[in-house]
């Protein structure tokens, strides 16, 4: 059996690809990181230089906004150098393929390259490509994984509720289409949460998702009941044009997170959404703005789980 | 080789110290060994400002080296930093570049007044010209051999001294 393309020959973790395949002993050495850097966020100096010197290009080859600030945040306080390419506006679109791009920025000595993009497998590619010269972290590809996100939201998990082995999270919406759904379903099983349900109409649920060891629900009022957490999926608003949703307010009906549905999940549950969200789409504003709401810890979270990541990267 | 008992270095430390904290010093510990030190200097001098840790890994030299791989503490300083008098506590001195980090992390949070260092052991082998103001005791010890601090479930403190790097805690 060839050896998971994200560890290195000592089995450290040499890029951020996907959490699938993971082990448990990883993904709570960047928790319990992240957790390190928290700290860090809240001083007078909101830098450490463990990156200095270094540095990180990111490459967005679709549109991002969110994702691509914080990573640049994050490399920023760990005092790295950090370019940011807009593809879209750059050689590619004068025909230059990927790798040959990629191969430009390693000649500029490029450490880390932080990729997204629209397609599943190109940061796989470019790891492949790079090799140990470099460390690529995927900030999502396609409908394939996102794994900072995920575990962002694990540590958002962790940071309210402590203990992952007796919680029951519900993801609701459009599952299929998610590699954010993908990523923390990957990371909340391998992290020992015992129950994982997706919730969805079925043309917004991937086939055999049961396979990912989740209970799959299309009555949203028996999917989040007693729940302690609600992660809510952004609806993508190109797929309300096909034939897989009728329409907004139809979704909402049936999927939205009201306050009335949020009263199913246990009182103390938390509403977690990974942005942009869709308000009176899969999300009712005043449970958006309301107390049970951890939506912008998740994006304050994100920048010290990112920067836990690339310092580990970084040192192996 | 023969090793002098940590409890009563301990108590040369304090003996030293008595007459040179005061309860507004703010006392920092370098994880682990020198948390725990640091703890215990805390409550045998009356110190009124909360104590501090520091995990200084995030500021080490021989990080492109070394790497991430022990488990980092979050560095806790839950005073103001600027114009502070600080007392940097440590179980080991010896290159030096363990306190030069925790020095540039200290001034992260502030600029503080004077920071002075004490440590239980003072090896000898610097690195940096870096020196401890108040020492339990200064030891010869070969530099191949790793000198450390226990801590038993007691909380008695002893020095062991071996051949090889302690195992830690690898998480990757």
């Amino acid at each position: 059996m060839s050896r998971n393309p994200q560890l290195n020959e000592k089995g450290a973790l040499q890029h951020l690809l996907t959490i699938e395949g993971l082990p448990r002993e990883i993904l709570i050495h960047i928790l319990d990181t992240a957790a390190s850097f928290i700290n860090v966020t809240e001083r007078e100096v909101k830098k450490v230089p463990l990156l200095r010197g270094k540095s990180v290009f990111n490459l967005f080859f679709e549109a991002s906004t969110r994702t691509r600030t914080t990573f640049e945040i994050a490399a920023k306080r760990l005092s790295a150098d950090v370019i940011n390419l807009n593809i879209a506006t750059s050689s590619q679109t004068k025909g230059e393929t990927l790798l040959d791009t990629v191969d430009n920025l390693s000649a500029m000595h490029a450490d880390m390259f932080v990729v997204r993009h629209a397609t599943s497998g190109a940061p796989h590619l470019i790891a492949q490509h790079v090799g140990s010269n470099a460390h690529v972290i995927n900030a999502g590809d396609g409908r394939h994984a996102h794994p900072t996100q995920g575990l962002l939201d694990s540590y958002t998990i962790r940071h309210y509720k402590r203990d992952f082995t007796r919680l029951a999270v519900a993801i609701v919406g459009d599952v299929l289409h998610s590699r954010v759904a993908r990523s923390l379903i990957h990371a909340l099983t391998t992290l020992g949460v015992p129950d994982v349900r997706v919730v969805g109409p079925k043309t917004l649920l991937p086939t055999g998702v049961e396979q990912l060891g989740v209970r799959v629900f299309h009555d949203m009022g028996v999917g989040i009941r007693d729940c302690d957490v609600i992660v809510m999926l952004r609806v993508q608003n190109e797929r309300m044009k096909g034939a897989l949703l009728p329409s907004e307010q139809e979704f909402f009906k049936s999927f939205g997170l009201s306050p009335e549905r949020l009263a199913l999940a246990k009182p103390d549950a938390i509403v977690m959404h990974p942005g942009p969200m869709n308000r009176g789409v899969e999300i009712d504003s005043a449970v958006a703005d309301g107390s049970q709401a951890v939506i912008l810890s998740q994006v304050t979270f994100g920048i010290a789980v990112r920067m836990a990541v690339m310092s580990i990267l970084a040192g192996n | 080789m023969n090793l002098p008992d940590a409890e009563n270095l301990f108590e040369a430390l304090v003996t030293q110290l008595r007459s040179r904290v005061t309860p507004d010093t703010g006392i920092v510990g370098i994880v682990t060994g020198g948390a725990w030190l640091a703890e215990r200097l805390h409550r045998a001098l009356g110190v009124k400002t909360p104590l501090g840790v520091l995990d200084p890994s995030f500021y080490r030299d021989d990080f492109s080296k070394a790497g991430l791989h022990h488990q980092v503490k979050p560095s806790q300083i839950p005073f103001e930093v600027q114009g502070q008098g600080i007392l940097l506590v440590d179980d080991v001195l010896f290159t030096g570049r363990t306190v030069r980090g925790a020095m540039n992390e200290l001034f992260d949070y502030g600029r503080p007044a004077r920071i002075d260092l004490a440590v239980l052991v003072d090896r000898g082998g610097r690195e940096l010209p870096i020196a401890a103001q108040y020492v339990g005791a200064a030891l010869q010890v070969p530099r191949g051999k790793v000198l450390v601090l226990d801590r038993a479930p007691s909380g008695a403190l002893s020095l062991t001294v071996s051949d090889q790097r302690r195992e830690r805690k690898a998480a990757s």
